[in-house]
């Protein structure tokens, strides 16, 4: 029996829906050759590796019980920002948000981010993520022109976009090796805020019209739907178009960016979860959702507002620790990606299915994607709802019932999934979703990570591994 | 945060009480190792478990040897809400007796053992944040008494050890449960005069039941009543008592 690891090592980690958990020993290197050595470990001990950034995927992508927890946060430097050609070279662990204060004043913001910016590079990369802009921009592996990932054998490989393992590094879910270095395009902007129009929609019709009007012309769109509504008023929401601003040097600087800690100028942001908290049952939300449809119709419809990137981009952050307001049992996320003929029918189904079991999610949110060419892809030419639901111990059962049975209705449309987010896929599910893509990757797995060191809950759970 | 897979540890779970509640764990869904020296007699109680309950042969006095054993357990359970240490021994001491070896066996299987399996308990569930830890502590740790001091001393040193830990570890999220049966019908007290002796099975099922909460708890109501008195007795009246 190999020596025990140091035991004060050991830690209950949870994903950000904090919905499930598992306990391992964490390691937090300081640099690419403490990574190594965190291998070497893992080898001795005949334990597996689980790569974490900052655990802002929803469900169990970044825990795997007893294994080593490889936190990468550690290493969040960027080595060389050029200024004049947008090329930005960092470290895994960097968050979206420090990239963007750093590259931002000098008119660069990054060509794809996450509804938070508490994401590190390196995990958006494993997930491959996606934002508002998915159908102009594609994913932010899309603007990435180079990174090194470290195998567990310690080899480190140098990829680009024309190698076929970039494909595989970037939305393999950290299942193959550690991306140690990024060399990533950023986004040329001259002002640090956007245009954005609000459309209140009445129905799914007007949802898919205003989603078409908007088709090829903003760069962002984004729109939220109220699950309680049924009927005639099944679908309706607000849609939220925007196209960056331009010639305005002054909103490029951080002051300009920073989102208020107050409501209403005297309410503290920090402590609004805990009044979520005491809203956020079916009744509360069902009250909450039909305000802000009203609102929505009444102040919003029609009207255009400059919001700053960070406001606009990050709503996730604009309510601190709103997650907290779904404990004790924490929220999971399902997020449909659904060609686009089929969307509109799936998607008022998937709403009736929720109703149907009286689990509707608190908080859907839709949104226009293109596909891309990376192994373990989410998107498709069409659309995605992401719907996020409240766990408890009552209810858990049921809604992981409801959650097999949408994702089946989704898989039987040509529907997708999207690892970042997910809880509920079985194996079986997982397999027909990604078909050949899975072959492909346990071939690279063989290759890559013969002795199956990399792991996480995600992998053991849709057997990826 | 909830995980819907639980796993237990019981220490000295090849005989006594100990077995009873590895099969009353398995029984009501727990992942449970069990551990102790009687390798033949752990095989035939997972045998009815298979792949439910796992099985360790371990002397509690190899000190050494638990670090790596605790880590090496909780890798195989996949994870640890409970652990519970049932380990004890009771050889027949007479009035006149003072064996050293006996007495040092005694307090090395019932408190050195349960100190350095108990230490790695408390750091895991320290850090984690969740866990029990139950001691299957006696009514003999309550007064020392002239038949058995080692024994007294051990369950008497265990119990305190145990609320040392509970008051480190209970703002941590940590239940420490001090359990102390009377008299139980197990291997342990097969030569033992004891009458009416509560049956093993029943002990283990009260236990896991009062292990909800943590603190000290007896097993019979009479029990919390008697040892109510005879912990607040004199000792000079204690030592004409006879028991």
């Amino acid at each position: 029996m190999p020596g025990p690891l140091p035991a004060d090592s050991i830690r209950r980690l949870t994903g950000f829906g904090m919905s499930v958990s598992a306990d391992g020993y964490v390691y937090k290197p300081a640099n690419v050759a403490e990574i190594g050595a965190v291998f070497k470990l893992a080898r001795e001990n005949k334990r597996k590796v689980v790569l974490r950034g900052a655990a802002r995927s929803y469900g169990d992508a970044s825990i795997g019980a007893e294994c080593l927890i490889l936190d990468l946060c550690g290493l969040s430097k960027v080595r060389v920002f050029d200024p004049v050609s947008g090329v930005l070279e960092a470290e895994p662990g960097i968050t979206l948000e420090q990239i963007w204060n750093q590259t931002l004043p000098e008119g660069w913001f990054l060509p794809v981010v996450s509804g938070t910016m508490r994401t590190s590079l390196g995990g958006a990369l494993a997930m491959n993520i996606h934002g508002k802009n998915n159908f102009q921009r594609g994913t932010l592996g899309e603007h990435v022109l180079e990174i090194d990932l470290m195998l567990p054998s310690g080899e480190i490989r140098k990829l680009r976009p024309n190698d076929e393992l970039f494909y595989a590094a970037i939305s393999g879910a950290g299942l193959l090796g550690v991306i140690t270095r990024i060399r990533l395009q950023m986004k040329k902007v001259s002002a640090g805020t956007v245009k954005v129009e609000a459309v209140s929609c009445r129905n799914w019709g007007e949802q898919f019209a205003a989603f078409a009007r908007f088709e090829g012309k903003a760069e962002y769109v984004v729109s939220w739907i109220d699950c309680f509504a049924h009927g005639d008023s099944a679908g309706r929401g607000i849609l939220h178009a925007a196209w960056h601003d331009e010639n305005d040097p002054s909103s490029l600087q951080l002051s300009a960016q920073t989102l208020p800690d107050k409501i209403m100028g005297f309410f503290p942001k920090s402590s609004v979860w805990k009044v979520f908290r005491l809203l956020n049952n079916r009744f509360g939300v069902r009250i909450l959702n039909a305000a802000k449809q009203a609102q929505g119709r009444v102040m919003e419809h029609g009207k255009v507002i400059h919001q700053s990137l960070a406001a606009f981009n990050f709503l996730l952050d604009y309510v601190p620790g709103w997650e907290k307001s779904y404990l004790p049992g924490g929220l999971i996320q399902c997020q449909y990606f659904v060609p686009f003929d089929k969307a509109p029918a799936v998607f008022k189904r998937l709403v009736e299915m929720q109703q149907e079991a009286k689990l509707e999610s608190y908080l859907a949110v839709m949104k226009r994607h293109r596909p891309d060419k990376f192994l373990f892809t989410h998107a498709v030419d069409g659309f995605s709802l992401a719907l996020d639901f409240k766990v408890t111990a009552s209810n858990r059962a049921a809604l992981w019932e409801l959650a097999r049975r949408m994702n089946d209705y989704a898989l039987e449309n040509g529907g997708r999934f999207y690892f970042a987010k997910d809880s509920t896929l079985t194996a079986e599910q997982a397999a027909l979703f990604l078909g050949r893509s899975l072959k492909k990757f346990k071939e690279y797995k063989k290759l890559y990570d013969p002795e199956g060191i990399l792991t996480s809950g995600l992998a053991e759970r849709l057997k990826l591994v | 945060m909830a995980n819907p897979f639980r796993h237990a540890i019981v220490i000295g779970g090849s005989s006594g009480i100990g077995e009873e509640l590895v099969k009353q764990l398995a029984a009501s869904g727990y992942k449970v190792a069990a551990v102790g020296r009687n390798e033949a007699k752990l095989r035939e109680i997972a045998t009815p478990y298979a792949g439910t309950v796992i099985t360790f042969k371990h002397d509690v006095r190899e000190y050494d040897k638990v670090p790596a054993l605790f880590q090496e357990i909780t890798k195989q359970l996949g994870g640890l809400d409970l652990f519970i240490y049932s380990s004890g021994v009771m050889p027949d001491v007479e009035m006149d007796e003072y064996d050293f070896d006996k007495d040092r066996a005694i307090l090395e299987t019932n408190l050195l053992g349960a100190v350095a399996w108990l230490d790695q308990a408390a750091i895991r569930f320290d850090k984690t944040g969740a866990g029990t830890i139950v001691g299957i502590g006696s009514v003999a740790g309550d007064r020392g008494r002239g038949g058995m001091p080692a024994y007294c001393t051990s369950k008497a040193a265990l119990a305190t050890y145990l609320e040392s830990l509970r008051n480190r570890l209970s703002t941590k999220g940590v239940k420490v449960v001090t359990i102390k049966p009377g008299p139980t019908a197990t291997p342990m007290t097969v030569n033992s005069k004891f009458k009416n002796m509560m049956p093993a099975d029943k002990a283990a099922a009260l236990i896991l039941q009062k292990s909800k909460s943590g603190g000290e708890h007896y097993l019979a109501l009479p029990h919390r009543v008697i040892f109510f008195v005879l912990r607040n007795v004199p000792s000079f009246i204690f030592r004409r008592m006879r028991i």
